[in-house]
């Protein structure tokens, strides 16, 4: 592995293989000195081109931990704002002697773009409404530590998978690990041809729910409220929004994950959020482990 | 601008592919066609074993650029790349800075034509002021100007509103013009990056349906019929958009269609690396679009091949695919490409290519002396091609000022050896003039 662009690019023994690590790495996090030297004397970039405080600050942990040196190249305030072009920031990294890139961008695709042009790892952190990769692997280690398996697991993904990166990472990975994933979400909100995707797809929420072992919400933007993809913000919480009624409609151990950041009240109740079966939190703790395997494993090669 | 010259002396070439005979270019003429013609005094020979000849081709939609973006091609880079193709005549599309909505400029890029001697170049009038797709501009000042203008398009964008297609396509009549209509229904393209379907949903790029571009032709081509017009049909792109010109055709309505050389080769599964080199509008489609436009333009239901010839600076193809601009270079690679496609297939023979690449544009566009058969008396206006000399296609070594080639890399079947304008070389040996 030299970049991490798509979890379709992951074989199953690949995705194992990180998930695996992310386990011996999380130990350190229970230590009371959280560092390893692993990756003393790389460094190693966070380009992020979109706000986005929580996946920045867990990249950085992540590097930290494993004594990278971390530098945060944000587009506020750089020569970025002043329109450099994604290029010519990559030729300045890579003449800086970046190890590593992780990049966040608003456009599908500016990661699998860098990688062309830097002889460093790129670490794909979102791009667009294309992939979130890091995402999709803590979510399935989430999974695995919560109920001990991923094959033959029930997963729905629930909300925006039009718009998500992270619905498709999910869905790459998790098939890839042999869980079973439906997606459910209003006909709006799934592409065209997600009869070719590999998994089911529903419009109905409670009919999804009993055959469900674990669920993931999914968070609608403030935009697709005014642009016709739904009526209203009640008549898609009624459908598609999880709730005390519908979590006790789920098998008694199934859980509930959300991506975060959540809107309590329209796609998540408050009840269901701070329930012991949401692993919303769990999943940030996890997503440094899961952060610190893919940077091992990319740049503690060498 | 190509040097004067005296006769030349074409030998042994096979017109429209038939068998070969020696042809007499003089005086801007074509003045002897035969076997073992003898030279004239200071005529010129030029090799024509092997080589296919054809009247010169007639692009009915060409981006030139200037004025205002002199930095992607101007009027003379862009008519060196048109002889280099093959072409004598190109169509200047009206979306320059300033838009050529008015006589002034499309004089101006008549006139630079002229000036650099490598091919007619006929100005689009825009359709619009401004191309904004609210009030007609001067479309008969710009008819009548030195330029004479008969085509109109606002190409690029769709003139989108019924009403107002509807009154161009009347107001044209007058002129013998016709509107050639960009298909693209702009609601349903908002923020589009690419083909809507399976790859477009796995890139996370926001699509581009089909129907967006057929709702349209099927639209203007009922317009079309109500009101009596001629409507010509920019870079069809879908199946369906071939059927329903097919149905237009069949009940009556004087609609053309044009097809460019990259939707007749290539797909969309070119984007999943994400380069923008094959970034366009209309995107690349799927394999069954190719297919029924191949066979659309074999049956005739699509008239012509033109190029969308779409020049951009390096700079504007290297970054993120959503920032790139859409275009592709095509006037050097067209008639290759058509030979891969369409001759090589067995859809379509050497005089169908010269009727789709040459008579039926030069008849679409009202351009006098272009597009004529290769007889004697006629226009000097020949294309000798090579159909069996591939080559690899390399943007860095067009003629074109800019290089954005979706070929790159491909290996194309043949090349333009020479070109004559009136009678006049500007290509030779397969060297721009």
């Amino acid at each position: 592995m030299r970049h991490l662009l798509s979890t379709g690019d992951l074989t199953r023994d690949e995705a194992v293989l990180i998930l695996d690590t992310a386990a011996e790495l999380a130990q350190v996090g229970d230590r009371s000195v959280k560092k390893l030297p692993t990756l003393r004397g790389r460094t190693v970039v966070n380009l992020f081109y979109e706000d986005s405080t929580r996946t920045r600050t867990s990249f950085e942990i992540a590097a930290k931990r494993l004594s990278a040196d971390v530098v945060n190249f944000s587009a506020k305030g750089s020569s970025v704002s002043k329109g450099e072009s994604l290029k010519d920031t990559a030729l300045t990294l890579q003449a800086m002697g970046a190890d590593g890139v992780v990049i966040r961008h608003g456009a599908s695709g500016a990661a699998h773009r860098l990688a062309g042009w830097v002889d460093g790892s790129v670490l794909n952190a979102g791009d667009g409404t294309h992939e979130h990769p890091t995402q999709a692997l803590l979510d399935a280690y989430t999974v695995r530590t919560r109920l001990g398996r991923l094959e033959g697991l029930r997963v729905a993904i629930v909300g925006d998978i039009l718009h998500s990166r992270v619905a498709r990472s999910n869905v790459l990975l998790l098939t890839t690990l042999g869980a079973h994933v439906t997606l459910v979400a209003p006909p709006t909100l799934l592409p065209v041809s997600v009869h070719t995707w590999p998994c089911e797809v529903s419009y109905d929420l409670d009919a999804v729910l009993p055959k469900t072992d674990v669920v993931m919400m999914l968070r609608v933007q403030a935009e697709r409220m005014h642009a016709s993809f739904f009526p209203s913000v009640r008549e898609y919480s009624r459908g598609y929004g999880m709730d005390g009624a519908r979590l006790d409609r789920m098998p008694r151990d199934a859980i509930v994950m959300h991506p975060g950041p959540m809107v309590r009240g329209m796609e998540i109740s408050a009840e269901v959020a701070d329930s012991p079966r949401c692993t919303v939190v769990e999943q940030v703790a996890n997503g440094v482990s899961l952060r610190m395997a893919v940077l091992y494993l990319l740049l503690g090669g060498s | 601008m190509p040097d004067t010259h005296g006769p030349h002396l074409i030998r042994g070439a096979r017109p429209l592919g038939g068998d070969p005979v020696d042809i007499l270019l003089a005086d801007g003429l074509i003045a002897e066609i035969g076997t073992g013609l003898t030279a004239p005094e200071g005529a010129e020979a030029v090799d024509g074993e092997g080589l296919v000849a054809l009247p010169g081709l007639v692009d009915l939609h060409t981006h030139l650029r200037e004025p205002g973006r002199e930095d992607a091609e101007t009027v003379e880079t862009g008519s060196r790349s048109a002889a280099m193709g093959g072409y004598t005549a190109v169509h200047a599309m009206a979306n320059t800075d300033p838009v050529a909505d008015t006589a002034g400029v499309v004089e101006q890029v008549w006139r630079l034509g002229r000036e650099a001697g490598y091919c007619d170049v006929r100005p689009v009038g825009a359709v619009t002021v401004g191309l904004a797709g609210r009030r007609l501009s001067e479309i008969g000042a710009m008819a009548k100007s030195a330029a004479a203008v008969r085509v109109f398009s606002d190409d690029g964008i769709c003139v989108s509103d019924a009403l107002l297609m509807r009154r161009a396509l009347e107001y044209v009549k007058a002129f013998d013009g016709v509107v050639a209509q960009h298909a693209q229904e702009p609601r349903l393209t908002e923020g589009a990056q690419m083909n809507e379907g399976r790859v477009s949903d796995r890139l996370g790029l926001p699509g581009w349906p089909a129907v967006a571009e057929e709702a349209i032709i099927a639209r203007d081509c009922l317009l079309a019929q109500h009101v009596g017009s001629r409507l010509h049909v920019c870079h069809v792109s879908t199946s369906g958009s071939v059927d329903i010109i097919r149905w237009a055709k069949a009940r009556g309505c004087d609609v053309t269609a044009e097809v460019t050389p990259h939707h007749l080769l290539l797909t969309e599964e070119l984007v999943e690396n994400y380069d923008p080199i094959y970034k366009v509008n209309p995107p690349l489609r799927t394999d069954e679009d190719v297919r029924a436009l191949r066979e659309g333009l074999a049956d005739g239901t699509i008239d012509v091949v033109a190029t969308d010839h779409a020049p951009h600076p390096v700079e504007a193809k290297e970054t993120e695919w959503s920032t790139a601009a859409m275009g592709m270079v095509g006037l050097e690679t067209a008639l290759a490409v058509v030979q891969r496609t369409m001759v090589d297939t067995g859809l379509l023979t050497w005089a169908d290519v010269a009727d789709r690449m040459s008579a039926a544009p030069a008849r679409i566009g009202r351009v006098a002396d272009h597009g004529r058969g290769l007889a004697v008396g006629e226009p000097a206006n020949v294309v000798l091609y090579d159909p069996a000399a591939p080559y690899e296609a390399d943007g860095a070594a067009m003629v074109t000022k800019s290089s954005n080639t979706p070929f790159r890399g491909m290996t194309l079947p043949g090349r333009v050896r020479a070109t004559f304008l009136r009678g006049a070389p500007t290509v030779l040996a397969g060297e721009i003039k």
